[in-house]
């Protein structure tokens, strides 16, 4: 009785050229993004997500980057291979993204009113009076006091929690049904964090939007998303419900990074580290590519990539010694 | 509120300043307290008062002959003297300072638009960088006196000719400049946010990235408004550039050539005029350049 799921990403590989031939950013990405969901995926720099979100809507430079695999079907279509054309239309309108740095990602020369008509008037065909108009309701939307002063003004005279919030605006101009969030806190200060994150998650409500929200820190994952997808080295190692993966991480990557979270009760001058580094894309390993640096490695897990397997419903986890029925988990 | 203005902090992008218009104003006033600009500016406009004014202020036709007063020295009915035909230096130097400061105007603004256009366009899409740039390494092997020789030597010696040839001439420095930061500026966010929000390549293109990529080339225009003058001088001198009797500050300097040993006054006024010209635009050029750019703040 499951719906169709909003958007479906299906066996995702996305290689790179470089100097030395193709290298492999991500492989084998399989995840559905339903309808209104709230979606966190969490991983170190270098795992894979803001590239698995780039690819959704097909933004990486042509002639660099290829899909050496996999489908992304959104409403019929697969928009790895939709005409631009097609995803032109959907960006912006369907599926809309903010990124880490709201004081590089509006143009200095235009002013937020400008900036926040250009979706409206791309999708919506709005006459500029009435995308002004909409302009002042969307900044009030986002909480900017004073909209109707500030809609006139530069992005330079914002501070960076209001580009934000200008940058959110512009995302949900067209009603997006899903809104993918790249780090949108990574740059701001705690408070205005906290802020933007309760903001993100009202709109959601409001406008009935799924949310995916990549970042690197779990505690904006667990205050925010309902469901979790772990990330490493271009992969998926663990799908699973936020408070399960918060109670029970199955995956030992997934295990150390909560250990490696500062908690209040703990010693708090030992901070955890997962021994190692992320492997570079090239970096040939047999086996799991986590392996080299598990605690729990055992020899099944140098024999073959694990699998990504279903251990109970809504929970996948790449592992192989933990995925095996009756495994340690 | 935590959210206070961050005011007028530099932010952005360094090549982006120069259009933000909110700024402007902030940039005119550094503009105009910048001493260089400040004499450059005055130079400039005094020169184009003068042009525009001619008729008002001298009265007297630039051909009018009266071989009666010929090669007359500077005195107070000819305060620039007369030339070879009698005819008033200073009324044409003023005559040819219209032509002169016009042709230069037109080319550096043409060459300005021509040369963001190729720029943007190579910077924008990648398929057509290498074809665009060789053309323009091409042009650029010539020197541009050369070039331009050649081009106004074929389409013939008219005024239009000297501005087309000095167009050609100046072109691939200006799409060289313009490329150069356009590829800076496709790689910044918000050139990127665009394409999320749907935009298609030519508005992002025409909206995102010009407006921010124009600046250096805006400093550069002035220095081509420069070099145009010295040129068309230099073209008119060969013969080649705006013919007798339509007074050019090259021309009359090659008119009074051959009578260089007597009368210095015909070849002297129209060389200051060119003089003056290109230091004031290049003193325009350089304050614009040191407020323009932040990297070189504080050091004109």
């Amino acid at each position: 009785m499951t719906p169709a799921p909003l958007v479906s990403i299906d066996d995702l590989t996305v290689q790179f050229r470089t100097d030395r031939g193709w290298t492999t950013a991500v492989e084998g990405v399989s995840f559905d993004i339903g309808e209104g969901d709230c979606l966190g995926v969490v991983g170190e720099s270098g795992s894979g997500k803001s590239v698995t979100a780039l690819s959704m809507l097909r933004l990486h430079a042509r002639g660099t980057s290829r899909f050496a695999s996999g489908v992304v079907r959104y409403a019929g279509k697969d928009l790895l291979r939709a005409p631009e054309g097609d995803l032109r239309a959907i960006r912006g309108r369907d599926i809309a993204m903010v990124f880490q740095d709201p004081m590089s990602s509006l143009n200095p020369v235009l002013t937020i009113c400008d900036q926040i008509s250009e979706t409206l008037r791309l999708h919506q065909g709005m006459s500029r009076a009435a995308a002004r108009g909409r302009a002042i309701e969307l900044l009030d939307l986002v909480r900017i006091a004073d909209a109707a002063r500030r809609v006139d003004e530069y992005p330079h005279r914002l501070s960076g929690g209001m580009r934000q919030r200008v940058m959110i605006a512009i995302a949900i101009a067209c009603r997006p049904r899903l809104l993918i969030a790249d780090e949108p806190t990574t740059a701001l200060d705690v408070t205005i964090q906290a802020q933007i994150l309760e903001l993100l998650r009202d709109l959601r409500a409001e406008l009935g939007m799924a949310v995916m929200l990549i970042s690197h820190d779990l505690g904006v994952i667990a205050e925010f998303a309902k469901r979790v997808i772990v990330m490493y080295a271009g992969r998926v190692v663990e799908d699973a419900p936020v408070d399960v993966l918060f109670r029970r991480p199955v995956h030992p990557y997934t295990e150390g990074l909560m250990a490696s979270m500062p908690s209040l009760e703990g010693d708090a001058a030992k901070l955890y580290s997962i021994p190692g580094r992320i492997p570079d894309p090239d970096e040939a390993i047999a086996g799991c590519r986590f392996g080299p640096r598990c605690a729990h490695a055992e020899p099944i897990c140098r024999a073959a990539m694990p699998e990504l397997v279903a251990i109970e419903e809504n929970h996948r986890v790449r592992c192989a010694p933990r995925s095996r029925p009756g495994g340690a988990g | 509120m935590t959210e206070l203005s961050v005011g007028a902090g530099p932010v952005g992008p360094i090549v982006s300043p120069v259009l933000a218009p909110r700024r402007r104003f902030m940039l005119l006033r550094r503009l105009l307290a910048h001493r260089s600009f400040q004499i450059g500016a005055i130079l400039v406009l005094a020169l184009t008062i003068a042009a525009v004014f001619a008729p008002l202020i001298t009265g007297i036709d630039p051909s009018a002959m009266k071989v009666r007063f010929r090669f007359r020295p500077p005195s107070e009915a000819f305060p620039f003297g007369t030339d070879n035909f009698g005819r008033d230096i200073l009324t044409r130097v003023l005559y040819g300072g219209r032509v002169s400061l016009w042709i230069g105007l037109v080319v550096a603004a043409l060459s300005g638009v021509c040369g963001a256009a190729i720029g943007v366009i190579a910077a924008q899409f990648r398929a057509l960088d290498a074809p665009l740039m060789r053309l323009m390494d091409a042009l650029m092997s010539f020197p541009a006196i050369l070039l331009a020789l050649g081009i106004t030597a074929a389409l013939g010696p008219r005024m239009e000719s000297v501005i087309i040839a000095l167009t050609v001439a100046y072109v691939p420095a200006g799409a060289r400049i313009v490329r150069a930061s356009a590829l800076v500026v496709r790689e910044l966010d918000y050139v990127q946010a665009a394409r999320i929000a749907g935009a298609s390549d030519v508005r992002i293109m025409f909206r995102h990235i010009l407006p921010n990529s124009v600046g250096p080339l805006l400093v550069h225009m002035t220095f081509v408004f420069a070099y145009s003058i010295l040129a068309e001088a230099a073209l008119s001198f060969l013969g080649v550039g705006v013919q007798p009797p339509t007074p050019s500050w090259g021309n009359i300097i090659a008119e009074g050539r051959d009578y260089a040993t007597e009368a210095w006054w015909v070849m002297l006024f129209p060389g200051l005029g060119i003089s003056i010209a290109a230091l004031g635009l290049n003193l325009l050029g350089d304050g614009l350049r040191d407020v323009l750019d932040p990297r070189l703040k504080g050091a004109g």
